[in-house]
């Protein structure tokens, strides 16, 4: 029988470390996934995922399940991923003064129609104007994104994660698909064709 | 009912997670709204989109580096399960301290005794020894006896006054 995830975190905080890993396997891709989208860098995604399973370590002695383990997971991720991204702004800023106040706000170049609509432009290129989309969105906005749409995470615990209403929460959400549909309007009005046996789940 | 009105629950209503009151309520916006009907399909083409993103694959060491920081940091001691607060071990450390040091003081005496003589002060006791080797016998001469008793605080200022008077005549 398999262990929901506060089982196997109360293991840990008993001292089976061998729980520990197994949380650390199941994790350990989302995390960095998520933090990879905020912070859009590689090895600052993986010192960040590190960090989260770090203090979730350090923190086995105090844990007491009055949560979901992920909204416990994911809030720290979340807090360390907006921590990074600011202090990366500020250091761009002290770079340069010339470079944008607000990376959340910056206009997206997105190509020339001709482009956009053209057959031939591959995934990669797609997949770089989605990432640059989403990377653009204010901070709430993108953390509600990417935890409702790659985390499939209910309402409530993403409520809970960015400290919000369910209600405010939904506004949120509203908000943050419209500017991608607008942003990302080629995209969607040419989806893109997946060659056979390469479809993928919608 | 608006389209602003309907936009919160739009979301909830698309990843089918609204509740059947809020359904029946989109749904019905959603009949007589061709822009919210269209805006609807575009959100589902674009949820399709955001799956375009490849999964990023953590790197091949990611777990052994964790491990080696696991293994860095400091292993709990036995007596920490005694001491669930680190405030409440610090108070606990003080009160000892402070326990310890009143215990070490000399009960007889004041504080500004306990602090042994330096050599030159006990020089100066030894040659005045003979003088506090007399101080028994000085207390019970009778020499002491024949000195007028002490003077009363109230009485004082009429005896000065008439003092001068008699030394005059």
């Amino acid at each position: 029988m398999t262990r929901s995830d506060v089982q196997l975190m109360l293991d840990v905080k008993a001292g089976d470390d061998a729980s520990f890993d197994l949380l650390l396997q199941k994790y350990r891709t989302p995390l960095v996934n998520f933090l990879y989208r905020m912070v859009r860098d590689t090895a600052t995604a993986e010192d960040l995922a590190q960090e989260v399973f770090l203090r979730v370590y350090r923190a086995r002695k105090q844990y007491s399940p009055s949560a979901k383990f992920t909204t416990w997971l994911f809030r720290i991720a979340t807090n360390l991923a907006l921590n990074s991204v600011r202090d990366n702004r500020y250091r761009q800023m002290q770079v340069s003064l010339d470079l944008p106040a607000d990376e959340d706000v910056a206009p997206i170049q997105i190509p020339a129609r001709e482009m956009r609509i053209d057959e031939h432009m591959v995934e990669r290129d797609r997949a770089q104007m989605i990432r640059r989309a989403v990377a653009a969105l204010p901070e709430k906005q993108r953390v509600a994104v990417l935890l409702h749409k790659y985390e499939e995470m209910d309402y409530g615990e993403i409520a809970k994660i960015l400290d919000c209403s369910e209600s405010a929460l939904k506004s949120l959400l509203f908000r943050a698909y419209e500017t991608l549909r607008v942003q990302l309007a080629p995209l969607v009005a040419q989806p893109v064709v997946h060659r056979a046996g390469e479809g993928r789940p919608t | 009912m608006k389209c602003e009105d309907v936009s919160k629950e739009l979301i909830a209503y698309l990843d089918r997670r609204a509740s059947s009151a809020e359904r029946t309520m989109v749904e019905g916006h959603l009949a007589k709204c061709a822009a919210c009907r269209s805006r609807a399909e575009d959100f589902r083409k674009l949820w399709n989109v955001l799956d375009e993103v490849p999964v990023h694959e953590p790197s091949f060491g990611f777990d052994a580096r964790l491990r080696q920081r696991i293994a860095a940091e400091p292993r709990p001691r036995w007596f920490t399960w005694l001491v669930p607060q680190p405030r409440l071990a610090l108070s606990m450390a003080l009160l000892v301290a402070l326990s310890i040091w009143m215990a070490r003081l000399p009960k007889d005496q004041p504080a500004s005794f306990a602090t042994a003589p330096s050599e030159e002060e006990q020089f100066q006791m030894i040659d005045h020894l003979g003088v506090l080797e007399n101080l028994d016998v000085l207390t019970k001469s009778d020499v002491l006896s024949e000195l007028p008793p002490p003077t009363q605080p109230e009485q004082a200022p009429a005896q000065d006054e008439a003092a001068p008077k008699g030394d005059g005549g």
